[in-house]
């Protein structure tokens, strides 16, 4: 949503706390700034900063602080325009509340990359209105007119007469004056934070132990809650020993729930003992032979039944038949889990009239609306707590471990704090989709693309959450890295021109529960895309990098990437003696990310080494550098982990793994040198969180490709994998 | 009833003897410092100084560990050299397994007689991190030794 202020409707008045607040209002017609006044007059704490006559800035943080540095990257959005000094910014956690809706989302989550691009406007906007009061305040102060006046470090100064007042002297007067409400913005060369690094505010205490992650927080009083939960899908329990569980020391409640059977306690180990006391009795479930060979067995016949058309290109078929070189593959990526390093997790307490959830959550509204149903009070006598994440990764979107929070502070009559296990927090994940595809591009006598016929089949993310969302069988989201959303404003279609491109999807309706994960389908789809048009571009017999940019003629910000990471990987030169490499460029949520890996194969037990790995993005502007390399590196060994290490593995009719050691992810030795280029741009602002994924799974594959000759067509390329793909070969 | 010296403080807990160190360092004494996230002894989130050694307390019962040194995240001093190599480098991001991290890195420098980089980067696979901060783990590795052969040990 584009902010454009139409009304020019200002209040007057002061906050009762004295100081200067300013916040911003969502409205259809944009983002309409506040005084305080306004905001204690309709509104929910919405500001986004207070000026204190403390002389200190409090800005309100309306996004999950979960690694990548939203608490001081938004800081820095706000105090840069608000002229205001480093040391006087402190940070809270907003609550969930409507006025934090992220305008790119329409909602207050902490998902698609969005939190610089989406609060960048309306924080700048903020933090420009309030350098301008206070600049009209001192200047009425001193009489004197408000251009020989300037804002610089926290002080008003009129050089002239050489006074000067500091924000927090000022901020009552300033409060009495309008809000400016198309406030002037500084220009790139004025900046004083964005764009140079500014310490993550959150990193001293994290590393001095006292941070409190969801898991961490506490109130008196508490109980401590497990759920024993089905190992089947759709499994029902048939029987259990409430009076065994009732009996362990410290055991409060016993109680059967839809999604299990609870237990309550005084401590978490007298719950995790009541709760294996239980000895739980579970039918089947509703599909006991899925397991691993089944999953993958039917995703391949299911592409065969016919799906629903989402690109047509009605050259396709005649291009196909007429091809001077036709190339067909099918491609399976089966589930991987989140492990979130903290596992799910919340404390909640119910009231007579009134309902506090704290939790580790990338979602507070929707956790706020979930837990106004199951508490069955209104809204606004919800209190949604985000803490800090342990990781979010797209897990922590979803409400699921905020209902059962709910539910078990009502039946405990007390706060709950309830604490999923590993072994629960994989087994009932929310995996990011399995997805199969099967292909089929034809070339010219030249060598040229042109036809690319593309069937994918995978389960839908929106259907249960969000129904609206797929229209005539289609769930652009399961797409994403192939085709978005219509109008949708970010990219995450597929990157090339592609003469005769069609697209049919057939969502799948195995049981296994799907949601976001980091970067969304981009991930698997990336993978897919970016192998398969290396296939596409050694069957025509040239170049990967060369075939790439010839589909990239149109799109400049995709093809500098690509580039850049060439030049800087050292691409067309000779890798070092048994290495070899492998690009892949992806882009989505705004930005654009190339890689290139070098690895080694060891074909005596299977095992990829990848040394290095050069990534060239272009993000628009690059408002706090540090923290963003962090997020390419992170994001890199993420894919690589997916490539490397992940898979769900599931077994009778429901998962197999269980915790992190039949769960693999990448570990320090496996983690590569990770040379990191971000271009300057002054295009539109992008997302980095999850952008930096996708290019890593298909860039090891191709590399893997160019070392051995033989092409997976299936996530992970695990030393099993490996070695029998090579032994296939020989 | 059991006694534990944790911090160099000693504490008397009402809890059975097979309950992990863990959950009495977390729920009892409040030490939140130290993570659950396996459960196990997989992941090294737990991990803390048991006499100068660094132990996952997820899989120690507390009755192993009376009358032993116990240091936790909380207890290794603020101007640990880990600890400033960690800010210098900016290591964290969910921040989650950090404690872990930090407390594994600690007792291998403590206990090796000239610290190598190296080899305690080498000695780090069992400490996981989901956020892939390894490379800068790296670096607060080589950061950390750095000061220690600047400054000397600390414990």
């Amino acid at each position: 949503m584009k902010s454009s202020i139409s009304r020019r409707d200002f209040l007057k008045g002061t906050l009762a706390a004295a100081g200067l607040a300013i916040g911003a209002s969502l409205t259809p017609f944009g983002t309409r700034l506040l005084s305080g006044a306004e905001m204690k007059a309709g509104f929910k704490p919405t500001v986004w900063y207070e000026i204190t006559p403390d002389n200190m800035v409090t800005v309100w943080i309306p996004s999950s602080e979960m690694g990548q540095g939203a608490w001081t990257t938004l800081s820095m959005i706000v105090a840069d325009e608000l002229e205001a000094d480093w040391k006087q910014i402190r940070i809270e956690q907003a609550l969930a509340g409507e006025a934090f809706k992220n305008p790119l989302l329409h909602d207050q989550l902490t998902v698609a990359s969005a939190s610089v691009r989406g609060y960048y406007e309306p924080l700048s906007k903020a933090g420009a209105a309030g350098r301008m009061v206070l600049v009209k305040a001192a200047a009425t102060r001193w009489k004197v007119p408000e251009g020989e006046c300037r804002a610089q470090k926290g002080f008003v100064t009129h050089k002239k007469s050489g006074r000067k007042l500091s924000y927090g002297k000022l901020c009552e007067k300033a409060a009495a004056f309008p809000v400016p409400q198309e406030p002037v913005l500084k220009k790139e060369s004025e900046f004083t934070y964005i764009g140079k690094t500014m310490r993550r505010l959150d990193i001293p205490e994290k590393v001095a132990g006292t941070a409190v992650f969801g898991q961490d927080f506490a109130v008196p009083g508490m109980l401590y809650a497990s759920i024993a939960r089905p190992p089947a899908y759709g499994a029902k329990p048939v029987s259990f020993d409430e009076k065994a569980a009732a009996a362990v020391e410290g055991v409060r409640n016993v109680a059967p729930l839809p999604m299990g059977v609870a237990v309550c306690a005084d401590s978490l180990y007298a719950a995790w003992k009541g709760r294996d006391a239980l000895k739980v009795q579970w039918d089947k479930g509703s599909l006991p032979d899925l397991d691993d060979d089944f999953m993958e067995k039917h995703f391949i016949e299911e592409l065969d039944k016919p799906g629903s058309p989402v690109k047509t290109a009605p050259g396709a078929k005649e291009a196909l038949a007429g091809a001077a070189k036709k190339v067909e593959a099918v491609y399976f990526v089966p589930p991987v889990a989140h492990v979130t390093m903290e596992p799910m997790n919340c404390t909640v307490h119910v009231q007579q009239d009134r309902c506090d959830v704290w939790a580790p959550t990338q979602g507070p509204l929707v956790a706020r609306m979930v837990a106004s149903k199951v508490a069955d009070m209104p809204a606004d006598k919800v209190y949604v707590h985000t803490t800090l994440l342990g990781c979010g990764l797209g897990r922590r979107a979803a409400p699921d471990f905020i209902v059962e929070g709910v539910i078990l502070s009502k039946i405990a009559g007390k706060p709950v704090k309830l604490v999923w296990s590993r072994e629960e927090d994989i087994r009932h994940d929310v995996f990011r989709a399995p997805t199969c595809h099967r292909i089929k591009a034809a070339l010219d006598a030249e060598g040229r693309l042109t036809a690319w016929s593309h069937k994918v089949v995978t389960p839908s993310l929106m259907k249960d959450i969000y129904p609206a969302a797929v229209v005539n069988g289609v769930d652009f989201m399961s797409l994403w890295g192939l085709a978005d959303f219509p109008n949708a404003p970010d990219n995450n279609n597929i990157t090339y021109e592609i003469p005769n491109f069609d697209l049919e999807f057939l969502i799948d309706d195995l049981p296994i529960p799907v949601a976001p994960w980091r970067s969304v389908q981009n991930g698997p789809n990336g993978f897919i895309t970016e192998s398969f048009i290396d296939e596409v571009a050694h069957a025509a017999g040239k170049d990967p990098l060369d075939f790439r940019l010839d589909l990239l003629k149109n799109n400049m910000r995709a093809r500098r990437v690509v580039e850049v990471v060439a030049e800087k990987a050292g691409w067309g030169k000779a890798a070092p003696h048994g290495h070899a490499r492998g690009i892949a460029q992806h882009s989505c949520f705004g930005s654009y990310v190339a890689q290139v890996a070098e690895i080694s194969v060891n074909e005596k037990d299977g095992r990829i080494k990848v040394h290095k790995v050069v990534a060239a993005v272009d993000c628009g502007l690059a408002v706090n550098p540090d923290p963003l390399r962090a997020q390419i590196e992170g994001g890199v060994i993420m894919g690589l982990s997916t490539v490397l290490r992940e898979r769900v593995r599931f077994a009778e009719g429901g998962v197999k793994s269980a915790n992190f050691n039949d769960y693999k992810i990448v570990r320090m030795s496996e983690a590569p040198e990770i040379e990191v280029h971000v271009v300057k741009s002054k295009e539109k602002l992008g997302g980095m969180g999850e952008p930096p994924v996708p290019p890593a799974a298909p860039a090891v594959a191709n590399a893997f490709f160019n070392a051995t000759g033989v092409r997976i067509r299936r996530l992970p390329l695990d030393p099993a994998t490996v070695m029998e793909a090579i032994g296939k070969k020989a | 009833m059991v006694s534990l010296n944790v911090n160099g403080k000693k504490h008397r807990v009402d809890v059975p003897k097979d309950v992990p160190l863990l959950w009495v360092l977390r729920d009892h004494l409040k030490l939140t410092g130290t993570k659950f996230a396996c459960g196990i002894g997989e992941c090294g989130s737990c991990t803390v100084h048991i006499d100068g050694k660094a132990e996952r307390s997820c899989v120690i019962s507390v009755g192993d560990v009376e009358g032993k040194k116990i240091t936790t995240i909380e207890g290794l001093p603020k101007d640990h050299p880990v600890k400033r190599a960690w800010i210098e480098e900016q290591v964290p991001q969910c921040g989650f397994c950090q404690p872990g991290q930090i407390m594994q890195v600690s007792a291998l420098i403590s206990e090796a007689k000239h610290p190598d980089p190296e080899k305690i980067i080498a000695a780090m696979d069992d400490v996981l991190c989901r956020c892939g901060s390894y490379p800068r783990i790296k670096r607060g590795i080589k950061r950390a030794v750095e000061i220690v052969r600047k400054e000397g040990k600390r414990s």
